[in-house]
């Protein structure tokens, strides 16, 4: 009973509406903001501790140092490549090995989530090599197909297919079955039926699979163009690296995650609009 | 002339120890709103899904127009309870989708998927998403995009069972309107008794354990309302409370029936 009472008791004991209000407005902060607060906050200690030279250039160059390296990589370069060009050369992997996976990665996910046989057939081998760590294969590739371009791509490639094909197939199997019978008494066939409802239907399971697959694959790219690579980001970094240019090394590492998180923001951007059903209470 | 035929029917599960439908005969002619009512488990769904050609019977023919029913097909439109309808596509698109997949081109199938709007009353809702609907609105695509495809029966599943009271009190109006329009024969299950009485031409009434049909009635409250009868004053009808008393009694005495053979 006192439990009902409590909140009108609880409204008379606080003060009057105004000065709560204005109470209230000085401490609110959207969760966004406080993000970029964060972030400033972050680059303001990295300025400082470098002014007051508290840290060795050698360790942590400022961030004017670092800025003034990217432009003289963008414009000069390093390792006979400009920045652009080591950017490049990561991207047309990420992006060969993408379009390699999503044109493979789809069909047989949607064979699996459809068919016994192909169930049967792929499932074993993807959860077999899916919770291997690309790098632990790399010496396997590397030995069956050389260090060219071939392995680094076909390296992101597999890491990208299994969560796509996953994703695809736990995708086709949740397709609502009411909407099934509803397009087979339509007089939908069997490839109506893929290309009309299981496709569309698994789309929003499909692109989440693409955003985990680019996740994975970006993280792997970077990683196997330590080993063995003359252009690309993870090779700009590594010869930095051996080289203790620790500048190109920070700017190289920020350039990573700002592609990892401007790849992301595309693809949730891409989600929004194929699929703009999903979540809608429908 | 009856345009859909089934011949005893018996429908049975993998596994189960009885069969969901025993020695079930019907017939569903041209003229003809057949409603079948029943409680939970009386089969009704099963039946439904059989005429579809979504399950097949274990014993029993199906035919339409004398040809044997095999699978689900164009000839034999259904109304799903949950709408069914596809959200990537927009109201027209929806409506229009069997004659898409028929190969209908795409000027010749908005034209038609217009008219089935207009029919159930939504047009100008041709480019809203599915999302934007309301459950009723949801329904009455269904129902058009049933119709466009231009089947030789419309099947419905309970299509009101998930509406509130008024809107599906406009929407049995509704449907009486457009089955007298369009002319096609329905089959409909619902386990409202007041909507069965209320629309069917002919009602039967299913028991469970195992589904069968225990009583069969011609009824004419759809045409009085047809020929210009309010709703609400053909539901007050003392002949109408009186149907539905004596529908009611016989599910209620049958449910007896099976509690005390289980006793």
């Amino acid at each position: 009973m006192s439990k009902f009472q409590s909140p009108p008791l609880a409204d008379a004991l606080t003060p009057p509406a105004i000065p709560s209000k204005t109470a209230i407005r000085r401490v609110y902060l959207s969760t966004r903001s406080i993000s970029v607060l964060t972030l400033v906050a972050l680059l303001a200690a990295w300025w400082l501790v470098t002014a007051l030279e508290w840290v060795e250039p050698l360790f942590l160059p400022p961030p004017s140092a670092v800025l003034e390296k990217a432009w003289l990589l963008m414009t000069k370069g390093y390792m006979e490549s400009t920045l652009w060009q080591h950017l490049g050369a990561s991207l047309q992997r990420i992006g060969l090995g993408l379009i390699a996976a999503v044109l493979t990665a789809i069909p047989v996910g949607i064979a699996i989530g459809h068919n016994r046989i192909a169930q049967g057939i792929f499932d074993p081998l993807i959860e077999f090599y899916r919770p291997i760590p690309p790098l632990a294969y790399l010496p396997l590739i590397v030995i069956w197909c050389g260090i060219g371009e071939f392995s680094k791509v076909l390296l992101i490639y597999l890491a990208i297919f299994a969560p796509i094909a996953i994703a695809t197939a736990t995708g086709v199997r949740t397709v609502d079955s009411a909407k099934l019978r509803a397009a087979q008494s339509l007089g939908a066939s069997r490839w109506q039926l893929i290309r009309h409802v299981i496709l569309p239907s698994a789309l929003p399971d499909i692109l989440t699979g693409v955003r985990i697959g680019l996740g994975v694959g970006w993280s792997t790219l970077v990683a196997a163009e330590l080993i063995a690579a003359t252009s690309g980001l993870g090779f700009m970094v590594q010869s930095a690296a051996q080289f203790l240019v620790t500048d190109v090394v920070v700017l190289g590492i920020l350039v990573i995650a700002f592609i990892a998180f401007g790849l992301e923001m595309g693809l949730r951007a891409l989600q929004r609009r194929l699929v703009p059903w999903h979540g809608q209470n429908h | 002339m009856a345009l859909l035929q089934l011949e005893r029917i018996c429908a049975q599960y993998p596994g189960a120890a009885e069969p969901v439908l025993s020695d079930i005969s019907l017939n569903l002619g041209p003229q003809q709103l057949l409603v079948a009512l029943g409680p939970s488990g009386s089969g009704k769904t099963s039946l439904l899904n059989l005429i579809a050609g979504f399950v097949e019977p274990s014993a029993g023919r199906i035919t339409l127009d004398d040809v044997p029913v095999k699978g689900p097909s164009a000839e034999r439109g259904v109304v799903f309870q949950d709408d069914a309808l596809l959200p990537w596509q927009d109201v027209l698109a929806n409506v229009a989708f069997g004659l898409e997949l028929a190969g209908v081109p795409r000027a010749q199938r908005e034209a038609k998927a217009r008219d089935m709007l207009a029919l159930v009353d939504l047009a100008g809702f041709e480019k809203r998403r599915i999302w934007q609907l309301s459950g009723g609105q949801k329904q009455r695509v269904g129902l058009a995009r049933a119709l466009a495809a231009d089947p030789r029966v419309l099947l419905m599943d309970e299509p009101f069972g998930a509406l509130d009271a008024f809107t599906r009190e406009q929407m049995q109006e509704l449907l009486l309107q457009v089955w007298q329009r369009s002319a096609k024969p329905v089959f409909l299950i619902t386990h409202d008794i007041e909507e069965a009485v209320f629309l069917a031409t002919d009602l039967i009434l299913l028991a469970p354990n195992p589904g069968q049909i225990v009583e069969h009635l011609k009824l004419d409250f759809g045409q009085r309302y047809s020929a210009g009868e309010s709703a609400r004053a053909i539901k007050s009808d003392p002949r109408f409370i009186e149907t539905r008393e004596h529908v009611l009694a016989r599910v209620f005495s049958q449910r007896q029936a099976i509690a005390e053979q289980r006793a």
